[in-house]
């Protein structure tokens, strides 16, 4: 069957050497919804930097059964959503407008469908009003969503999100939540939540020092103490002892 | 993820290396300035220039061929000279014809334009070589020292603090770009007045950004007492050894001079 991410022994070091993936092997089916654990300098963010081909290591990696090359990275970047951790970094353009609408404009699609998906895009996350402003102005939650826009307005049938919870208020948060949990394309998404984790995601891979250290049902992973300790990880759940002691201090 | 821009600064122990900043700085002044000043044609001085800095690359452990390749980033801009052939009075060489405009390349003119194409180099050469084996810090301590105005060091200090910082943000626009850059059909791409006014909104936003930067590094200083000087440590005592290197090049700088004039 055809999978919608397959990486097959993907390998890659920095340009000083360092490792930073050390024989990745991952399949996604198409439509499901995976979040990719583990502690900062696991190597999650290069990870996502392989799907779309914007870092290359060795190794293969196939996005709906297209191997990432030189040649094909135009049709695979308008397959792969990718959503950067600082929404900063994906905001380069003067207004929310033309931020949303460069990935379809570059595509070449007509004026009057770019304009319709731009619409689309901003009301599937809300910001449907924000389209004149300034995008480094918004506040954190919403350059967010505008991120997210921009990359929705794309149509692509593979969702990358780098962190996309990292700094949000609750509210921003459920609101965020609501909106992957509509969204129908299948997910990969690097996350330190492990709230959102439980919430949203029946799998997850755990990755820790360039490897795959862990690969299943999000709640067989999530009750195995241990394994959250060795890889800086934590439970989502209160133990017990916390949540009394809590309740006494009212 | 960084960029890897090549840190300008190579680590070594050689008598390069540990001169004094501040006869350093001086003396890759005075190398410039002879360069500049020695007069076109001088080819034998030119010669002993070349060799001046080969011996100082050498000294300095530093590769030959790095330093040489670098110091040709110098040749677009004095590309700007290339007026300096066509209208230099003498012995005409060439004639170039553009639609009603006749340019006549003249032999003196040939002359002056080599000569300043090779001065570029080499005093682009002085530059790399003083920046090679002087770690950054180093020199703007130097640079205070040396008595330099404090608001000049300060804006060269932080610009060595930030250029970095500015190349790795550039770097993650441009990545943003190039993910939503997709390419569907022979439609894709869009125009070239598209793809520079996007490219001019990017470099705009980064200037933006920049400056809200510069106001919380402000704050930050604030925060720490700063009241507008940039206070640095005392550099260390000049050597024996320093005075003696530094003059010993000097000497050597105003033989060559002698040899072009």
């Amino acid at each position: 069957m055809e999978y919608a991410i397959e990486l097959e022994n993907v390998r890659f070091a920095y340009h000083d050497g360092r490792p930073a993936l050390r024989g990745v092997n991952l399949r996604i089916a198409p439509g499901e919804k995976v979040a990719l654990v583990g502690p900062n300098g696991a190597g999650k963010s290069t990870l996502l930097l392989h799907l779309n081909g914007i870092l290359a290591g060795q190794g293969r990696v196939r996005i709906l059964g297209q191997e990432v090359n030189g040649a094909n990275l135009g049709w695979i970047r308008a397959q792969v959503g990718l959503v950067f951790q600082d929404p900063d970094d994906q905001l380069f353009s003067p207004t929310v407008f033309e931020d949303v609408a460069f990935g379809p404009l570059h595509m070449g699609l007509p004026e009057a469908e770019v304009r319709e998906r731009v619409a689309w895009a901003l009301a599937q996350v809300g910001m449907d009003v924000f389209a004149d402003r300034i995008s480094h102005h918004l506040s954190q939650g919403e350059k967010k969503r505008v991120a997210i826009a921009t990359v929705l307005a794309m149509k692509p049938e593979v969702l990358a999100l780098d962190e996309p919870t990292a700094g949000l208020d609750p509210r921003a948060r459920r609101g965020l939540l609501r909106l992957l949990a509509r969204l129908p394309q299948t997910m990969l998404v690097a996350t330190h939540d492990m709230r959102l984790v439980a919430e949203l995601f029946p799998r997850t891979v755990v990755l820790d020092a360039g490897q795959v250290v862990a690969d299943g049902p999000t709640g067989h992973l999530l009750a195995d103490e241990a394994l959250l300790e060795a890889h800086g990880l934590e439970s989502p759940y209160l133990s017990p002892e916390r949540r009394e002691v809590l309740l006494k201090m009212s | 993820m960084h960029i890897h821009l090549l840190d300008q600064y190579h680590t070594g122990r050689s008598s390069v290396h540990r001169l004094d900043a501040r006869v350093k700085l001086l003396l890759t002044l005075a190398f410039i300035l002879v360069t500049s000043l020695t007069p076109a044609g001088a080819w034998l001085a030119y010669l002993g220039l070349t060799l001046l800095a080969l011996g100082v690359i050498l000294a300095a452990g530093l590769p030959p061929l790095l330093v040489q390749r670098r110091a040709l980033v110098a040749l677009p801009f004095a590309l700007a000279a290339l007026t300096v052939l066509f209208t230099t009075e003498g012995r005409p060489l060439f004639t170039l014809s553009l639609g009603a405009w006749h340019l006549t390349a003249s032999q003196p003119g040939l002359i002056r334009f080599l000569s300043i194409l090779l001065k570029s180099w080499l005093s682009v050469q002085g530059a790399i070589l003083l920046a090679a084996t002087t770690p950054f810090p180093t020199l703007v301590v130097a640079m205070r020292a040396l008595r330099l105005p404090r608001l000049l060091v300060s804006i060269i200090a932080f610009m060595g603090r930030y250029l970095f910082v500015l190349a790795d943000e550039a770097l993650r626009l441009h990545r943003a770009r190039e993910a939503r850059s997709a390419v569907i059909g022979p439609g894709s791409g869009g125009s070239i007045t598209w793809r520079a006014r996007v490219t001019g909104g990017m470099v705009g936003n980064l200037f933006l950004r920049s400056v809200e930067r510069s106001e919380r590094i402000y704050n930050a200083m604030l925060a720490r007492g700063y009241r507008g000087e940039l206070r640095t440590l005392s550099p260390p005592r000049l050597r024996p050894a320093d005075g003696v290197l530094g003059l010993l090049f000097v000497a050597l700088l105003a033989l060559i001079a002698l040899l072009g004039w």
